[in-house]
């Protein structure tokens, strides 16, 4: 089945029915329930999903396989955005050629980057990987100006040349879009009593995730896999046999860069705008939490952990007081309150706080990520029905009654 | 006999597109008449979207404390507030066009990336029929083009550069809060005045748009009063500690400092030049002065004693003595504790204008709230009279010039207003070159 075992195919084909169905799935309480505010399935919270999930997966080849660990994969997603929004400017406001550039480029920079950062391991890796995206960054933000438009972040504008569309008399901005269809058109259908959208911009996302899904599912399974886990288990080792480590985790590293700039491009053809901030090492970080929150080195687990971050970015952040106090409205007044009290901190402006103490909670009871977690849940339920099996040859014998 | 037309095909026929026309989902017939989140039931939903986190929280906070009391006011709980002065009588405290007023929050994280984000969630997801907030123009600016693109109307709340109603001045967004040229056409003067006309100025600029076009405002005016710029620094934003920039401001042969700053970083560079003397240095046979072309209550509160006898310009002040003001700060202060700050302020403000906008549009649909907005004057909302000009939505008022008191009487009493700069002497073109380069473009209704 294109390569793959049959387990890999099933979970290929799980993925790829949740993608598929999210904006059913994501949506699970009614509009006018207050448990509404859990809901994720509006199209821009879809788009991060999926982009974040490539993102995420791409890291996580670098990082789960070879171990080094990038702490500047940021200036990946940046230059992937740059380069898209500068091609929504000048040639097209089709998403295809943006993507493409921004693949490219950031390929062409991961290979600079890397080339030099890979001469060291270890912590001086992070180190350097982390100077070079700060380096990006500080010069997005203030000295490429001209380029990047800094703080504000390079935007679309209506003198934009546009060379291969046709002249915009509108007198509104073109929004990106995929030989006609836009990326901000949603469909919706009415099914079982409730509305549910299905975002073109998402599905396009989705169709761009599944596909690196399987090729990081490729490369896993690729014999060229094998060796970046070698370099992972031990590079020396690996070494005295007489292979060459670098040009494997060069090319590690500028896949993984590639996926990066992919991401990046995306998010700029889903909201046609590039800002430095996504350069920062905040970024950089948010990815490494990402792929350790879901499991390192799992082909599921990154999109797992990419889901959690920005689904309690996006949600639980808006979640105010006023929200709480509708819904501890049952209580008793006093302790309405109290409880409000108690949880303020943990929701509005505190999701991060949230966020830490899970990430804690995780690492220190499953070491594996989230994806262990579930597996753990799997085992759970798995035993019980072996344990009930009775095998006639091989029981144990049942213990002799001492007293007998 | 008469001849008819109708036969049974023909009825069939007609029948049959009828109801094929009929049965065509909904999504179709709505969105050929509607807009983007157009308020169905008896609520209205209104974005705010704050810096909740970062450098500029202290800010987010009082918008928010703000926002908070608008509604309130707007659906006709509380005192009321400016509504009692306001000029247009158009609200009635009972919501916005009879449909109850309800809000989201989102955290901006003074970033450009969170803050839409956060803004397309609460145009997605929640249905936000307009989006206010923020409190740095890099982010105004990113959620005023997404406002635009997603057809809402997005109403900024404290943004100074002069880009967001310059070069990238959108149709569906407004800006009550000043700029930074009028900071400078206030300041001017007033330096002349009470430093001479032969100065020698070093400018540290905090190093993202709205340092540059605070720098290049305060240049041009102080240049035209006859002052030498000796140098302009670029600052990185955030970077907490100034020593190594402030250092060379006195061997440069400069005697005045401008500090194109804000928040934080105002705070730390001012107070870092105070206490490297250079206040009290005498260079050129005159003393040494240090200007803040933008300041804020939040900022002087936590400059402490370093802002005493400091010039420079603000929005508003809690302690001005008109009508609209008093109302506003006495509802603020009975529900909060303490006086607001001016990013308070123009967010009030700016709720209360586009619901009264809404109101006499008669319509939530944003390109007829832009049409009530634009060249709408207006009165009695704590600046004096006060116009919405349709060329770039930027509001023309009177210009405050502060100056850090030398004997505070309260903690919050740190500002004396020096002069009222009047409306004429800060207003400018559209087409002044500190402003070109934008395009309205068409207002965009969405859906």
């Amino acid at each position: 089945m294109r390569g793959l075992e049959r387990k890999d195919f099933i979970l290929l084909a799980f993925v790829t029915a949740i993608a598929l169905l999210a904006p059913i799935i994501l949506n699970p309480f009614p509009a006018d329930s207050p448990l509404a505010q859990f809901n994720a399935g509006y199209p821009d919270l879809m788009q991060r999903f999926a982009i974040y999930g490539i993102f995420a997966v791409g890291f996580n080849i670098l990082f789960g396989l070879t171990g080094y660990l990038s702490f500047g994969h940021a200036a990946f997603l940046g230059i992937g955005s740059y380069a898209a929004v500068w091609m929504f400017k000048l040639l097209t406001m089709n998403v295809l050629p943006a993507v493409l550039l921004s693949v490219l480029l950031s390929g062409a920079f991961a290979l600079i980057i890397g080339f030099i950062s890979l001469r060291r391991s270890g912590i001086y890796f992070s180190i350097l990987t982390l100077a070079f995206a700060q380096m990006s960054y500080a010069l997005a933000y203030s000295v490429l100006t001209p380029i990047t438009n800094g703080e504000t972040g390079l935007q679309l504008s209506l003198n934009d040349p546009r060379v291969l569309d046709p002249v915009n008399t509108s007198g509104s901005l073109p929004f990106p879009s995929l030989f006609g269809i836009k990326m901000n058109a949603v469909a919706e259908i009415e099914a079982l009593g409730r509305v549910y959208q299905f975002p073109a911009g998402y599905y396009f996302c989705a169709v761009i995730f599944l596909i690196a899904f399987y090729l990081s599912m490729r490369i896993f399974r690729s014999p060229f896999g094998l060796m970046l886990r070698a370099v992972k288990t031990n590079q020396t080792r690996m070494a005295y046999t007489g292979l060459n480590p670098r040009p494997y985790t060069l090319a590690a590293f500028v896949i993984s860069g590639m996926y990066a700039g992919l991401a990046g491009g995306l998010l700029a053809a889903m909201d046609p705008l590039a800002g430095a901030e996504r350069m920062q090492w905040t970024a950089s970080g948010e990815v490494v939490l990402m792929t350790i929150l879901g499991g390192v080195g799992t082909l599921l687990g990154p999109i797992l952990g990419a889901g959690f971050i920005k689904y309690f970015e996006n949600i639980f952040s808006k979640i105010n007081d006023n929200v709480l106090h509708q819904w501890f409205s049952f209580l008793p007044d006093g302790m309405e309150d109290f409880v409000v009290t108690i949880l303020h901190p943990f929701v509005g402006k505190g999701w991060h706080l949230t966020l830490g103490v899970l990430f804690m909670l995780v690492v220190i009871f499953l070491p594996g990520g989230l994806i262990e977690g579930f597996q753990r849940i799997g085992r759970l339920f798995r035993r019980r029905p072996k344990a009930g099996k009775d095998d006639p040859e091989h029981h144990p014998k049942p213990a002799p009654h001492v007293a007998e | 006999m008469s001849k008819s037309n109708f036969t049974r095909r023909g009825l069939l026929k007609t029948g049959a597109v009828a109801g094929a026309g009929l049965a065509v989902p909904t999504i179709f017939t709505s969105s050929a008449w509607g807009f983007t989140n157009e308020p169905k039931g008896s609520t209205v939903t209104l974005g705010f979207n704050v810096p909740q986190t970062g450098a500029y929280a202290d800010e987010g906070a009082d918008e928010l404390r703000a926002y908070m009391l608008a509604v309130e006011h707007l659906n006709g709980e509380g005192d009321g507030g400016m509504l009692n002065t306001f000029s247009s009588k158009a609200l009635k405290g009972n919501g916005i066009l009879g449909k109850k007023v309800e809000y989201v929050t989102g955290d901006t994280q003074t970033k450009s990336d969170a803050a839409r984000a956060s803004a397309k969630s609460m145009i997605e997801k929640d249905g936000a029929i307009m989006i206010t907030g923020g409190s740095s123009s890099g982010v105004a600016i990113a959620v005023q083009s997404l406002c635009q693109e997603a057809g809402v109307i997005f109403m900024a709340g404290l943004t100074h550069s002069n880009d967001t109603t310059g070069k990238d001045k959108k149709r569906n967004g407004f800006r009550h809060f000043f700029n930074a040229y009028m900071s400078g056409a206030a300041l001017g003067p007033v330096l002349g005045k009470a430093y001479g006309t032969d100065r020698k100025a070093y400018h540290l600029t905090a190093d993202y748009t709205w340092g540059y076009t605070q720098e290049a405002s305060m240049k041009a005016f102080t240049e035209k009063l006859g002052w030498e710029t000796v140098a302009t620094v670029k600052t990185p934003v955030g970077a907490g500690d100034f020593s190594s920039y402030i250092a060379p401001v006195l061997n440069s042969g400069a005697d005045v400092l401008i500090l194109n700053h804000y928040g934080r970083d105002m705070v730390n560079s001012l107070t870092q030049a105070i206490q490297f003397g250079l206040k009290d240095k005498v260079v050129n046979g005159k003393q040494f002065e240090i200007v803040v072309p933008l300041f804020s209550r939040l900022m002087a509160q936590g400059a402490g004693d370093a802002i005493k006898g400091i010039l420079g310009s603000t929005n508003w002040h809690w302690s001005l003595p008109d009508e609209g003001t008093k109302a506003f700060v006495k509802s603020f202060g009975t529900k909060y504790g303490f006086p607001p700050s001016q990013a308070a302020h123009t967010c009030y403000v700016q709720t209360l204008l586009y619901a009264d906008a809404v109101e006499r549009a008669g319509s939530f649909n944003p390109c007829a709230v832009v049409e009530a907005l634009e060249g709408y004057k207006f009165d009695g909302l704590g600046n004096g009279p006060t116009e919405y000009r349709a060329d770039d939505h930027q509001c023309f008022k009177d210009v405050l010039v502060v100056r850090g008191k030398e004997q505070p009487t309260s903690k919050y009493d740190l500002l004396e207003v020096v002069e009222v700069t009047p409306r004429a002497q800060v207003e400018y073109e559209p087409d002044n070159p500190f402003f070109a380069g934008g395009e309205l473009g068409e207002c965009n209704p969405g859906a």
